[in-house]
């Protein structure tokens, strides 16, 4: 059933679509980071004007489903005088969705970590920024990155609803050629496959991340002196 | 009841007192913990409060470098007003850079130590000199060094905390607030966390501290240690200072019953008062704790 032939002439234009899904997918996700830290500190606030939008923020992202969001973008804004590219729109759903979520994996991340390690660096007159960015950031990064590491190998797969706004990402591509020629078959499946050589390396790599860390936090234990 | 609330005289000495508390009151939710406490520490005095779980002695020793907010009242830090109080019949609150350049010369040094645990013992030590001072690092190194030496850990300068024994652990913790050059020590229990043979490295630095000047504030349940180095004990019950003096006095002839019936208890779990205070369960084997010879 699979020719070769199929397979080459399918090719280019699937590895084309895997190419925008690679490009939407980190684009969003390295937004997502920096948005979903400074959510997520917001939403742990002492001034209710940034702790009030961020919580409001994540509930509203969280209790809708992100091919609404992406619908909204693209075809409701327009009506308000914002029209964006389907690209624009892709990454800007993507990126506002994933915030929501990483900003709730941040803020647990940080309430994580002992009161005691906020009185010890304020005892010796550290601001709080200071203190974020020096003790707590760095303890509570350990305990945030198996989650990030999971949101980073399933926005690959999420974002293939950004073919719904017609973005001609992998798995658009696949749809258009498999209603041009009828080969559901051979397309779908070299789609998956494609899909898979995706996701299987980022979650590889995310294994190698997680494993770095697990070594740093496991100093050399030195020989007891004295 | 309240007795000889008064400080003492202290030298002869006309200058300001470094800490004043003025009729301080701090509630949580309605639980009273500090009602109307007033106290001064002058210069290189060594202050030693004692008194029963829940007397408000931590919240006392938190509200000085504000990890706790007071209520009403005022708190005076070398003469000024900070954190909270009125100022020409308005309420002023200090800014948080304010608040964190007067935290900058308090040293606190908790019953759980609290180092940082992902920083080397040296790290410990100079992250405020070099984040909050703006030390250069070499110099924040050295000066590192050198306070690490005073606590007996230059050795183990390269070492996380949790490869330390917890006086050790507890030593760095001095040496972190002790790099910050400050003007008053807040030592809230920082003996009742460790094992009983490890407790005397601890209480050698914080006398040889006390030896050198240092003005401290001492929460503690070491009745040894009050009574040898305290210039003034201060008896806390229910968030009130019911008495204070010198510790001859207050260990010897308290006034208050309460005193009385708080050193009775102490001293009866204890056997006398030259063995160090046993931790938490009581070993009930009536051996008196001679053995100081530990390690
Ligand atoms: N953050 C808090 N929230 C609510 N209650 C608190 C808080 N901190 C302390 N308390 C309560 O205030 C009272 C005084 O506490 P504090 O820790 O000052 O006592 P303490 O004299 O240090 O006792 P201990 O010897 O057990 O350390 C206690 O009843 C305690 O439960
Ligand atoms: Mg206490």
């Amino acid at each position: 059933m699979f020719s070769l032939d199929d397979m080459i002439q399918f090719l280019p234009s699937l590895l084309q679509g895997a190419v925008l899904t690679i490009t939407v997918s980190l684009l969003a996700f390295c937004l997502a980071l920096a948005c979903g830290l400074a959510t997520g500190i917001a939403r742990m606030s002492r001034l209710w004007p940034l702790r009030v939008p961020a919580a409001v923020y994540i509930q509203f992202i969280r209790g809708t489903p992100l091919l609404l969001q992406l619908f909204f973008i693209y075809y409701v804004l327009p009506y308000v005088g914002i029209v964006l590219s389907p690209f624009v729109s892709g990454v800007l759903g993507l990126t506002l969705n994933y915030t929501a979520y990483m900003a709730e994996v941040f803020r647990s991340g940080i309430q994580a970590i002992p009161k005691g390690q906020w009185e010890a660096g304020a005892s010796v007159g550290m601001s709080r920024r200071l203190m974020l960015r020096r003790i707590i950031l760095p303890q509570a990064i350990r305990i945030i990155i198996p989650s990030i590491g999971n949101f980073f190998v399933s926005i690959f797969k999420d974002s293939a609803l950004v073919s719904v706004i017609t973005m001609r990402d992998l798995m658009f591509s696949g749809q258009l050629l498999a209603s041009a020629t009828y080969k559901h078959f051979e397309i779908f499946t070299m789609v998956a496959a494609i899909y898979f050589l995706i996701s299987y390396p980022s979650a590889k790599f995310v294994e190698w991340v997680e494993m770095r860390l697990d070594v740093a936090r496991r100093p050399v234990v030195l020989g007891i002196r004295t | 009841m309240v007795f000889a609330v008064e400080a003492p005289a202290v030298l002869g000495n006309e200058a300001e007192p470094i800490i004043r508390l003025d009729r301080i009151w701090k509630s949580f939710g309605r639980l009273e913990v500090l009602t109307d406490v007033s106290l001064t520490v002058q210069k290189g005095e060594v202050v030693c409060i004692i008194g029963p779980s829940g007397a408000g002695k931590s919240t006392l020793l938190r509200c000085i470098n504000h990890l706790e907010s007071i209520d009403s009242g005022s708190i005076h830090f070398e003469g000024r007003p900070v954190y909270r109080y009125i100022r020409a019949g308005r309420a002023v609150t200090d800014s948080d850079k304010r608040i964190e350049a007067i935290r900058a010369q308090i040293g606190m040094v908790f019953q759980s130590f609290n180092l940082f645990p992902h920083l080397t013992v040296l790290g410990n030590v100079t992250e405020a000199p070099v984040h909050v001072l703006n030390e250069p690092a070499g110099q924040a190194d050295e000066r590192g060094m050198a306070v690490l030496r005073k606590v007996g850990l230059a050795g183990k300068a390269g070492a996380y905390p949790h490869q330390l024994s917890g006086g050790q652990q507890q030593r760095v913790a001095i040496a972190r607030a002790l790099a910050m050059n400050p003007k008053v020590m807040l030592f809230d229990e920082a003996t009742s966390a460790l094992d009983p043979e490890l407790v005397g490295d601890v209480l050698r630095v914080m006398r040889q501290l006390a030896s050198e000047g240092m003005t401290m504030v001492v929460v503690t349940h070491e009745m040894d240690f009050a009574r040898d180095v305290a210039d003034r004990v201060i008896f806390m019950d229910q968030g009130a200072i019911v008495e204070q003096g010198p510790p001859h006095i207050v260990f010897t002839a308290p006034r208050s019953p309460r005193t009385q019936q708080f050193l009775h208890s102490i001293l009866n779990r204890n056997g006398n008062l030259d063995g160090s205070l046993p931790p938490e369960p009581i070993d009930n084997s009536g051996q008196a704790t001679t053995g100081g010879h530990h390690e």
